[in-house]
């Protein structure tokens, strides 16, 4: 195995965060750029958000059911077991609905991007696009991220409502609460700060996992190996990413939004 | 038409092209010709402005196109076409589309002229039944003719084949330079060929495509086609000939000799 020098090392990482930053200018400043391609936006969000409902709802419904059941075994304890649903509201909507339906999304689709463009890099599909007079970042890469940030924003609402409701059906079929306490506790701990930050998330999730996926699609190098390098590493980073934002981002809107 | 100055480039610490500089004028064919890893295929990514020079100056159709912006570089890419080693069609996209695409993108263009100029371009290729098939139910010799329709739809000013044979069977082969010989005697277009098969620029150097017979007939011996033919050879990353096929047959130098026997 070849040794490299930390300093080149250190060089090379440098330098793919820079290309990083550039490409998420370059994609966008797009978006205000002509032509804009809606059709292929509208394509994506058909992809990236319908094709990944049928998860996204699995996921969501089993967490909150989940989360239901594992509340239930403390609160009980303390005597409160009927504040379920606000535990489970409060978990889903500000923190497990957004990130998990934005892991789901990107071992989908951030991967799925880097295959799909590294693919079309290798075979020199991207050079024929540039040649035909096309720019491949205005066509493939703007429109994915647009449809990634609008379609994972109602994923994440999507993912927080049937993750209530599973709580909602353990609470009733298993912990034998009264529905309507439940549904009524899950709404009144809801507050605005809860909601913003819920709904912020996803937003800035996307634009992670269309960028990344992108960003190692356009990038790839050295036929299908690299191709296969290109998905994986989408995906890794993809997801480190989002839990590493997650919480800075919670950090700073707890700090913005003087939450109690 | 194309004018390389002195064009360097290198890719980490290795050196591809090391001042490379010649000439290709309006209505020539230069077949570029070297070992693999010469850097041919770099010199049409260059001419297209799909990559920079580190040095020295590219002038494509009148344009220095070392320094232009990507942006003006879509619009002069207009005026060229390209055909690609493997192809490289779209797979997402039918036969059709492919063909179409540069028509598709510059918008205001009626679907029923696209259709009637796709057909065109698939009948010079004699493709036309292949419209509303993928790219992957294609042969490889098939793809290559969708890439050259792909390329001619717009009647570019200049052409640009990387490898066109590479890979393929010699009766394939030939159909494709046959394709090569038409677009070059009938519509005058100049081009660039890169190709590992010096038998490819022998057979375009020595005939000439009929109208009549719609074929590639042998020109009579000493008879050069009414197209200028020349060859380009690259050795370690530079020019080491430039001239045309009976510059090249007489040529003494030893490592030309051994190229070409």
């Amino acid at each position: 195995m070849e040794l490299t020098s930390p300093t080149y090392f250190a060089k090379v990482k440098v330098q793919t965060v820079q290309d990083y930053i550039l490409f998420c200018v370059h994609a966008v400043a797009n978006l205000f750029r002509k032509p804009f391609y809606f059709t292929d936006m509208l394509r994506q969000a058909d992809a990236i958000g319908v094709g990944s409902l049928p998860i996204v709802v699995l996921t969501g419904f089993f967490t909150g059911a989940v989360l239901a059941l594992q509340a239930s075994n403390t609160l009980e304890r303390f005597g409160s077991l009927s504040l379920v649903g606000q535990l489970v509201s409060a978990s889903m909507v500000r923190e497990l609905g957004p990130v998990l339906t934005s892991l789901m999304v990107a071992g989908r689709n951030s991967s799925g991007m880097a295959s799909e463009l590294g693919s079309m890099m290798v075979t020199e599909q991207i050079d024929a696009m540039r040649a035909l007079g096309t720019d491949p970042m205005k066509k493939l890469v703007t429109p994915r991220v647009v449809a990634t940030v609008f379609m994972l924003f109602f994923l994440a609402i999507v993912s927080d409502l049937v993750g209530l409701a599973g709580g909602g059906l353990v609470a009733k079929v298993l912990l034998h609460l009264d529905s309507r306490q439940y549904w009524s506790n899950a709404w009144q701990t809801l507050i605005f700060q809860d909601v913003f930050m819920g709904l912020i998330k996803p937003v800035l999730f996307g634009f992670i996992i269309a960028t990344i996926g992108c960003f190692y699609g356009m990038n790839a190098r050295g036929g299908t190996q690299g191709v296969g390098r290109a998905t994986t590493q989408a995906m890794v980073a993809s997801s480190v990413l989002i839990l590493v934002l997650d919480f800075f981002v919670t950090r700073f809107l707890m700090a913005v939004l003087s939450y109690r | 038409m194309v004018v390389f100055e002195d064009v360097a480039l290198g890719f980490a610490e290795n050196e591809v092209l090391r001042g490379v500089s010649f000439r290709l004028a309006r209505g020539e064919t230069k077949a570029l010709f070297g070992v693999a890893g010469s850097g041919k295929s770099l010199i049409l990514k260059l001419v297209m402005g799909l990559i920079r020079p580190d040095a020295g100056r590219i002038l494509v159709l009148g344009h220095d196109i070392s320094q232009m912006r990507e942006e003006d570089l879509f619009k002069l890419r207009g005026k060229i076409g390209m055909v690609f080693q493997e192809s490289a069609l779209f797979d997402s996209l039918t036969v059709r589309e492919n063909v179409a695409y540069r028509l598709m993108e510059e918008h205001g263009i009626y679907d029923e002229e696209i259709d009637r100029r796709v057909r065109e371009a698939l009948r010079f290729v004699e493709l036309e039944r292949t419209l509303d098939l993928d790219p992957a139910e294609l042969s490889g010799g098939m793809r290559r003719r969708v890439a050259i329709a792909r390329a001619v739809i717009t009647q570019p000013e200049l052409l640009l084949y990387d490898s066109p044979t590479g890979g393929l069977d010699p009766v394939t082969s030939n159909t494709i330079i046959e394709l090569i010989v038409k677009q070059r005697d009938v519509n005058k277009t100049s081009a660039l060929l890169v190709t590992h098969r010096l038998q490819d620029a022998f057979t375009m150097a020595t005939h000439q495509f009929d109208t009549q017979t719609n074929r590639m007939l042998v020109l009579p011996p000493g008879q050069h086609c009414a197209v200028p033919m020349s060859f380009l050879i690259l050795r370690d990353g530079k020019v080491i000939f430039d001239g045309d096929l009976s510059a090249l047959t007489q040529s003494q130098d030893e490592y030309i000799r051994e190229y070409i026997s």
